[in-house]
């Protein structure tokens, strides 16, 4: 009798001191030099602020996993890195919780398409034309030069998918950047973005990871790539002397989005309103070339790294914003074609 | 079994009492036979047999329509165009369409008709901003004021078409084949093809490794059979070394070894055999590299079982008879090894035809076999009723090929085994 009140009490102690600690957190991203840039600029300072642990995961964005951990009941990740064409899906198919925008700042701070129902924006990124300026004497201006192969023989990087390289073709193709999703919503253009990648075909080289084209760049396997702006910047850092063409270059954003059940939701809320300030984006920014969503965090940073984010006027002027809800309704469809038509 | 049989029926007539107490015996030992074998059945059903079955069905499952829109798709039964339905139609949808607003249902809809045309999805969210419609107005002019498309009888159909709660849309797609308009099966249009080749690049890929881990892999297992049992223990460390070895290292080996400036072509750069570099990753190449590098074991181990079992005898006394070594080998030993060929053929094969992770490291678009669109479908789309109608097709492929290689060697390999 006397041990099983002793096991009540130690359990209870044991219970007492637990519940005022929070739960740790569990935030899954893309990896490589992003998350890094996460680790630095809102994981450790909320770590500091709070004292809530965060477990770094990384994932390839399959939405798969998402649907089976919400469909088992069972959610062990707390924070997700989304797309925006993955973000509106989920949110209609009820993967992710609807989140209350007063808990994490003023609305009209932020860029529109960072505040969705089910989602915070995190960055801006783009996909744009990058080459190695070391192996190229004439820097290529636009994805019509990217098409070039007798100006600019050699392999080309794109990545391997229908999104952003029907786009691509088509700029290629001469439409003009407001026109693009138009002319891809019909048959007549679907069919001449693949007559325009016919062309290429045998000079493209595909790949799949974004850490995969400066390497590519670097190693001399290729002359020119499509790839993600931060890759390249984060290779510029290491001093490869790659170089990001902005015109005509591709934007969009990631987003925060917590999976439907989450049983640390205020938490990950919390999270989400602490990584949204000026001071934590800023900081973001800093680490890596991706531009922040708050737009108060533009405010007094230095020109130079201005310069080099998507969000960077300049940059937005010449660049074409991703149509999320052009790939939502098309994408399975354009995605079946494409691998119909590379597997051939 | 079949000895027990023979002497229960040589006491037939004796002792009925000793007959009834044999069965006895029988039926317990039976009963004990089967409690052992009982863990591992069971985990067979619960951790293969029954998560398999249950995503096969999923290849067949219709579901988004008839699960989210019962009445709808009940009324639509009756109706077979091509006049529109009428208003009481119209109406039922407008109401589930309403009532599914705002929740994952609508989204399963959606994604559901979009699958069937690309921009039917758009149309279903569009639709249900505008909803609920007022009780006293028709539905049939409010809907198609929103949108004309529903005042088009295909819409309709499509609907119908969809509401079945089974439906052969995926494995038909999975053969790349489609329903047209009149509901005849057809091929799809040639831009949209691709399984039907991917299919036979699967299998013309996995012939060619096999053949080639044959080929390479009967002399090492030959050499290993004859050679004196410390040198065949050495090759043997050779061949199983790399098998303990991650798959994903060996193949993160070959790409440092095989792409522009690796290895190979700086080797053959500084000898001068070739002026630029081969292009040898990312192709057919590569990927049979590193399959066979993959599954050489898997050849030669059971090879190597079946030749360490061949007496020497008969091929010496062939050849001391004057049968030339070539003749001697064809025809003398060669035979006996038929069951390790036949083993190690239908294992390379088999593990060939389900191969993912190789060629989508090594290979480019033009050497991904069927896995890969699985993989595709289950992670990037989240497209699971496609995913599983293409792993019933792989299965059935390889269960078609199993069957062929029980017909051809089973009964042999039975025969084999009694004569010893």
């Amino acid at each position: 009798m006397k041990m099983r009140t002793l096991h009540a009490a130690v359990l209870g102690l044991a219970l007492g001191a637990a519940a005022p600690a929070m739960a740790d957190l569990t935030i899954i991203s893309f990896g490589g030099a992003a998350q890094q840039a996460q680790e630095k600029a809102f994981y450790q300072p909320f770590t500091q602020a709070t004292g809530i642990k965060i477990h770094p995961g990384e994932y390839n964005g399959e939405q798969a996993k998402i649907k089976a951990m919400v469909m088992a009941g069972n959610v062990t990740w707390d924070l997700v890195e989304v797309e925006s064409p993955e973000l509106v899906r989920g949110c209609e198919e009820g993967l992710y919780e609807k989140i209350d925008f007063t808990k994490i700042g003023n609305k009209a701070d932020f860029l529109p398409q960072a505040v969705n129902e089910c989602g915070v924006g995190i960055f801006v990124w783009s996909v744009a034309l990058a080459y190695d300026a070391d192996k190229l004497p004439q820097a290529p201006t636009s994805w019509a030069d990217f098409w070039d192969v007798k100006k600019f023989p050699g392999k080309r990087g794109l990545r391997k998918g229908a999104k952003y390289t029907l786009e691509f073709a088509l700029l290629a193709d001469g439409v003009p950047p407001q026109d693009v999703y138009k002319v891809l919503a019909t048959k007549e253009g679907v069919d001449r973005a693949f007559a325009k990648l016919d062309q290429l075909k045998p000079h493209i080289q595909w790949w799949e990871a974004g850490a995969q084209p400066p390497q590519l760049l670097a190693s001399g396997d290729l002359v020119m790539s499509a790839a993600y702006n931060g890759r390249i910047h984060a290779a510029q850092q290491e001093g490869k002397h790659l170089k990001v063409v902005w015109n005509q270059s591709i934007y969009d954003i990631d987003s925060w989005a917590i999976p439907k059940g989450d049983p640390n939701k205020a938490q990950a809320l919390e999270f989400i309103r602490f990584a949204s300030q000026p001071e934590r984006q800023k900081a973001f920014s800093r680490e890596i070339s991706y531009g922040p969503t708050n737009l108060k965090a533009l405010d007094g940073l230095d020109p130079k790294v201005l310069g080099e984010l998507p969000s960077a006027p300049q940059n937005l002027a010449v660049a074409l914003p991703m149509n999320t809800e052009f790939w939502v309704e098309h994408g399975e469809e354009l995605e079946q074609r494409f691998n119909s038509w590379a597997a051939k | 079994m079949s000895d027990f049989a023979a002497s229960a029926s040589a006491i037939d007539g004796a002792d009925p009492d000793l007959k009834r107490r044999m069965r006895r015996a029988e039926r317990r030992r039976n009963l004990a036979y089967f409690a052992l074998i009982l863990p591992l059945a069971l985990l067979v059903l619960v951790a293969f047999v029954w998560p398999i079955a249950s995503l096969l069905v999923r290849a067949v499952e219709n579901e988004g329509i008839h699960d989210n829109l019962p009445q709808t798709v009940a009324a639509l039964r009756a109706w077979d165009g091509p006049e529109l339905p009428d208003e009481r139609v119209y109406r039922l949808l407008a109401d589930e369409l309403a009532q599914a607003k705002g929740t994952p249902k609508l989204a399963a809809i959606a994604t559901r008709l979009n699958r069937e045309e690309a921009g039917l999805r758009s149309l279903v969210m569009k639709t249900a901003r505008h909803l609920p419609l007022p009780a006293d107005v028709s539905a049939k002019e409010a809907l198609i004021a929103i949108d004309p498309a529903w005042g088009e009888p295909p819409i309709w159909k499509t609907l119908k078409r969809a509401g079945h709660p089974f439906t052969a849309f995926y494995l038909l797609a999975a053969l790349d084949l489609t329903v047209d308009a009149h509901g005849h099966v057809a091929l799809a249009p040639p831009q949209e093809r691709v399984y039907l080749d991917v299919l036979g690049r699967t299998f013309w890929m996995s012939f060619n490794v096999t053949l080639l881990c044959l080929l390479l892999g009967f002399p090492v297992a030959y050499l290993m059979a004859i050679l004196p049992v410390n040198r065949s223990n050495l090759l043997m460390l050779f061949v199983l070394l790399p098998f303990w070895t991650s798959v994903l290292v060996r193949i993160a080996a070959w790409i440092v070894l095989l792409q522009n400036e690796g290895l190979v072509n700086r080797l053959l750069l500084s000898l001068g055999l070739i002026q630029s570099p081969l292009p040898m990753l990312f192709n057919r190449f590569s990927v049979y590299i590193g399959m066979i590098h993959i599954l050489l074991p898997f050849m030669v181990l059971p090879l190597y079982s079946v030749m360490k079992g061949i007496s020497p005898v008969y091929v010496r006394a062939a050849l001391s008879l004057g049968c030339p070594p070539w003749r001697s080998f064809w025809t003398i030993y060669f035979p006996q090894t038929i069951p390790g060929v036949g083993a190690g053929v239908l294992l390379v094969f088999i593990m060939c035809m389900g191969y993912y992770i190789t060629p989508a490291l090594l290979g480019g678009p033009k050497e991904q076999m069927l896995s890969y669109f699985i993989a595709f479908y289950t992670n990037q789309t989240i497209n699971w009723n496609m995913a599983a109608a293409l792993s019933a097709i792989l299965l059935t492929a390889t269960l078609l090929l199993y069957a062929v290689y029980a017909l051809r060697f089973g009964p042999t390999r039975v025969k084999f085994m009694k004569a010893r």
